[in-house]
């Protein structure tokens, strides 16, 4: 019988490295075409990984709680008599052990597994790993360290490196003009690595908006004594960001318009229809998506993309919404959000932002946004800018809804206020045309009984 | 009994079976091949090959019949259906004594008799020239398929047949019913309707071919109805029974007599006596279970072709036969895309498809334009005699993205691989439309319905 090599297997389509969560079998153990052999933790979900051959399960090269990318040689099935040299050969150096670095063996909550690091950028006290480094298809070298999520400053090099032809299929060449997806930063799965549509759409999954002026508040750690420093891996999606992101403030000249919104009669709105039994709760974002979704539809001009030589402007608002988790931030698209009722939005949005922080959202569900909404109002924020999601034209960040003294006819009182910036690539509109549609949707807000006709 | 050692055992010759056999034994591992009845299975002896022969008779028939089109002036001629069948087993010989001669050259074992699985790696056959027991380390199992029938209607092969029958009977009927409009049913509707016969057809489903573009079963219905062929679709068949000039079939539309009856309402997995039970091989609704390198859920059991379900082609059990040879070999065989697979029928006008309907690209919600471009536009069409049917290119609007193409015309089977290939290097409309087509050629209506997919359609 055949000697079955266990590959980290590619269990969705962003996915470029793997963490062993746990072996659910030994080495010793004997298995067959079909039974669950370990729980693999990808950048999106944890999945069971199958046997595809019989046997026993010679080998066991990564262990749990260690990563490798995708292809590489995790284990071996053979039959006990079979000579398995050859294909322990072909297997990358063993991996540092978990916790190897002097740094990480202080602390608790470090995780073990190291990111993968260039080794123009070596990190002190991380486990080097040259298993990673040593990417796949000699080709394509710095598609691959692109590829595994690499610190800034080695992202310059590499992609000097990578101006030269790129393997992609003419489907996925024009995919990735449409989106907006850099095609020297992705690494191909078709035959020889060429980047085919799949990849594309892989890469556009990850993207995910990332507010500038104001972070998510950090986890507080506790302080250790004697440790000065800490170097945290990237998570998936972590490095995910560090990619992309450059990728869209750099090319996209972006300029920002800002409005304050009265969000008394929104604000009382919200508590009667809250009050309204067997009703869903409606949030205040909620109220935004669908001001949004109706703006969009009279200016199509901000629900539009840049595509180098035109301007594809939308008819449909299908908004992404970010979703803040423990190590990032994800935008889980509402599709078609202007012909959804306010309560069929609070349902599915709801829903979309619990499975993103389940990590339960199918790819279909993370791309294809044509406008995008931040809010971190929960942070007690008064006012943020956000960066644009390419191919996206614009997005919008909401701080909290605060209550200030405002001054109106009747004199001095106090009312409910929340700012609103909107981030416009200015390649697609103007000033003009971003503040008109911003004044549209503070028009809504402030008349929110439009939103429910 | 005798035993014999091999590397891998295949049981089954047919066009899954034996391509398999071949690329083990090129990959170096010895063969055994078990075939109980002549190697090529029914695809070169019973289907495919003999059909084809039949279907170019018929349309040599009609070409006579139309001589004076051609300014030809016959004193009339008489064809000859024994002849025709005759014609049908000598080309099926000629196929069959190919795999005989690809066998002995790729020095595999042909085993005649019939094979069942005892273990995972013994299969025992019961031959002809008496029995014996193979072990191997692997097994390939690929039985194929064979006719189904209507629940209470037994198929006695005189006046109620299937396809078995209908290749190996020398008398043409005066009528017949041809029961299901898929591919085997239109195709000897065409054969049996060029050879003088009465021809009616019933399909359940609303149109003929139901499982091709919806425009493709129009055009082959106005085809078929030029040349009298009698058609009843989304009609339910109550019962068949003999009576009448030779069967009398019922429906809830009425009855229709006829000499015989064709029932040609699709192939069901030959899964029994084969010993899968004992060794409890999966199966899914009638058909063996596999994993994407057609391992069955028994460790070093694979199955490929008909047996493992649709589509029942032969050239998706070749590919799978590839695919389980390279997996028993250690290799890494790249997955079929299952998505990319073409389906032809060869009655007249001929049809062939690859990838997504317009229905039901729509149903996937993709946004489609439509690009279709008529045969009565193409130069070498017309010279031909032969406009009937066109090219019709679904593709996704945004990317050009080639979703599906469906060919209703002369050698339509022909001209879809362009798009096959297209489909499979991820082409968009962009790439065929920039490969210059040779002129004057059928495949310019594959261009021109390309360009028509961006609006740019020259020629009509």
């Amino acid at each position: 019988m055949a000697i079955t090599k266990v590959v980290m297997p590619k269990l969705s389509e962003a996915m470029e490295t793997g963490k062993i969560i746990k072996w659910l079998k030994k080495e010793g153990d004997r298995v067959q075409g079909g039974d669950i052999l370990a729980e693999i933790e990808t950048d999106k979900a944890d999945v069971e990984m199958e046997a595809f051959g019989a046997g026993v399960l010679r080998k066991i090269l990564v262990s749990a709680g260690e990563k490798a990318p995708v292809g590489t040689l995790i284990g071996v099935i053979a039959e006990p008599a079979e000579d398995i040299a050859a294909a322990l050969a072909s297997a990358p150096a063993p991996a540092v052990a978990a916790g190897a670095g002097a740094a990480s063996s202080a602390r608790k909550d470090t995780r073990p597994e190291a990111a993968p690091v260039p080794p123009t950028a070596p990190a002190p006290g991380q486990p080097l790993r040259p298993a990673v480094v040593s990417t796949p298809a000699p080709a394509v070298p710095a598609v691959s360290a692109g590829a595994v999520g690499i610190p800034a400053p080695a992202l310059t090099a590499s992609t000097a490196v990578a101006t030269g032809r790129v393997k992609a299929s003419p489907l996925a060449k024009k995919i990735a003009a449409q989106t907006g997806v850099d095609l020297r930063l992705i690494r191909g799965t078709g035959p020889g690595g060429r980047i085919i549509r799949r990849d594309v759409e892989a890469a556009t999954v990850t993207v995910a908006t990332a507010p500038v002026t104001v972070a998510a508040a950090p986890v507080t750690a506790p302080i250790v004594p004697g440790v000065e420093y800490e170097d945290r891996p990237l998570s998936q999606i972590r490095a995910a960001i560090a990619r992309r992101m450059p990728l869209s403030k750099a090319p996209v000249p972006h300029f920002y318009v800002t409005s304050e919104v009265a969000m008394d009669r929104a604000w009382e709105l919200r508590e009667e229809l809250n009050a309204l039994e067997g009703q869903p709760k409606i949030s205040v974002n909620d109220f935004v998506v669908r001001a949004c979704a109706l703006a969009l539809l009279k200016h199509p001009g901000v629900n539009a993309s840049f595509q180098g030589e035109s301007i594809r402007v939308w008819h449909r608002a299908h908004i992404g919404i970010a979703v803040a988790l423990e190590d990032g931030l994800i935008t889980p698209v509402l599709r078609d959000s202007h012909a959804k009722s306010l309560a069929q939005i609070a349902v599915e949005a709801r829903d979309l932002a619990e499975r993103a922080r389940a990590r339960k959202l199918r790819a279909t569900e993370l791309s294809g946004a044509t406008f995008s909404i931040s809010n971190l109002g929960m942070y007690d924020v008064t006012e943020f800018s956000a960066i644009i999601n390419p191919p996206e034209g614009a997005i919008l960040a909401v701080g909290s809804v605060r209550r200030v003294a405002v001054v109106d006819d009747a004199g001095l009182g106090v009312g409910r206020r929340m700012a609103l910036t909107l981030s416009c690539d200015h390649r697609v509109m103007d000033g003009a045309m971003g503040a008109r549609f911003l004044q549209d949707v503070k028009r809504l807000l402030e008349e929110p009984l439009r939103l429910l006709v | 009994m005798a035993t014999r050692n091999v590397d891998v055992a295949v049981v089954g010759t047919g066009p899954g079976g034996y391509v398999a056999a071949i690329r083990c034994a090129q990959l170096g591992l010895s063969v055994a091949a078990v075939e109980d009845d002549r190697p090529g299975g029914v695809c070169l002896n019973w289907g495919c090959i003999p059909t084809k022969a039949l279907l170019r008779n018929a349309e040599v028939v009609n070409l006579f019949e139309r001589a004076a089109e051609f300014g030809i002036r016959l004193a009339g001629f008489e064809a000859n259906y024994a002849e025709a069948i005759q014609r049908s087993r000598r080309v099926a010989d000629r196929m069959s004594k190919g795999v005989e001669f690809l066998f002995r050259k790729n020095k595999i074992t042909l085993v005649p008799g019939r094979g069942v699985l005892k273990s995972r790696d013994t299969v025992e056959v019961a031959g002809t020239g008496g029995n014996e027991t193979i072990q191997a380390k692997a097994v390939i199992l690929a039985t194929g398929s064979e006719p189904k029938s209507l629940p209470g209607v037994p198929i006695d092969e005189k006046t109620v047949i299937s396809s078995n029958g209908a290749v190996r009977s020398e008398r043409s009927p005066k009528s017949i019913v041809v029961i299901g409009a898929g591919a085997v049913g239109v195709e000897f509707a065409d054969v049996y309707a060029a050879y003088g016969a009465q021809v009616t057809i019933l399909e359940a489903l609303p149109r003929l071919v139901p499982i091709e573009d919806e425009e493709v079963s129009k055009e082959l219905a106005r085809a078929f109805r030029r040349r009298s062929i009698e058609m009843k679709t989304g009609v339910k068949v109550a019962s068949v029974t003999p009576g009448g000039p030779g069967v009398i079939v019922e429906t809830d539309a009425g009855k229709v007599e006829a000499e015989q009856a064709l029932m040609a309402v699709g192939r069901g997995a030959k899964v029994t006596g084969l010993g899968l039970e004992a060794l409890s091989v999966r199966l899914d609704r009638g058909f063996v279970r596999v994993s994407p390198r057609m391992e069955t859920s028994v460790p070093g059991v694979y199955a490929i072709g008909d047996m493992v379900g649709p589509p029942l082609l032969a050239h998706k059990a070749m590919a799978e036969g590839v695919v389980a040879a390279e997996a028993i070999a250690g290799r890494s065989p790249r997955p079929l895309d299952y998505g990319n697979v073409p389906a032809c029928t060869y009655c007249r006008p001929q049809i062939a498809s690859v990838g997504l309907t317009e229905a039901k690209a729509r149903e996937a919600g993709r946004e489609v334009s439509i690009g279709k471009f008529p045969f009565t536009a193409n130069g070498k069409a017309v010279a031909l005699g032969d406009t009937e049917g066109f090219v019709k290119v679904v593709a996704d609007k945004a990317s050009g993205e080639i979703l599906g193409v469906h060919i209703v015309g002369p050698e339509a089977t022909e001209i879809i691989h362009e798009f096959a290939v297209g489909r499979t290097l991820e082409a968009t409309l962009e790439e065929i439309i920039h490969t210059i087509h040779a002129h004057p050629t059928l495949s310019e209506a594959a261009l021109e319905a390309t360009l028509g997919a961006l609006g740019q359609a020259i020629h009509i």
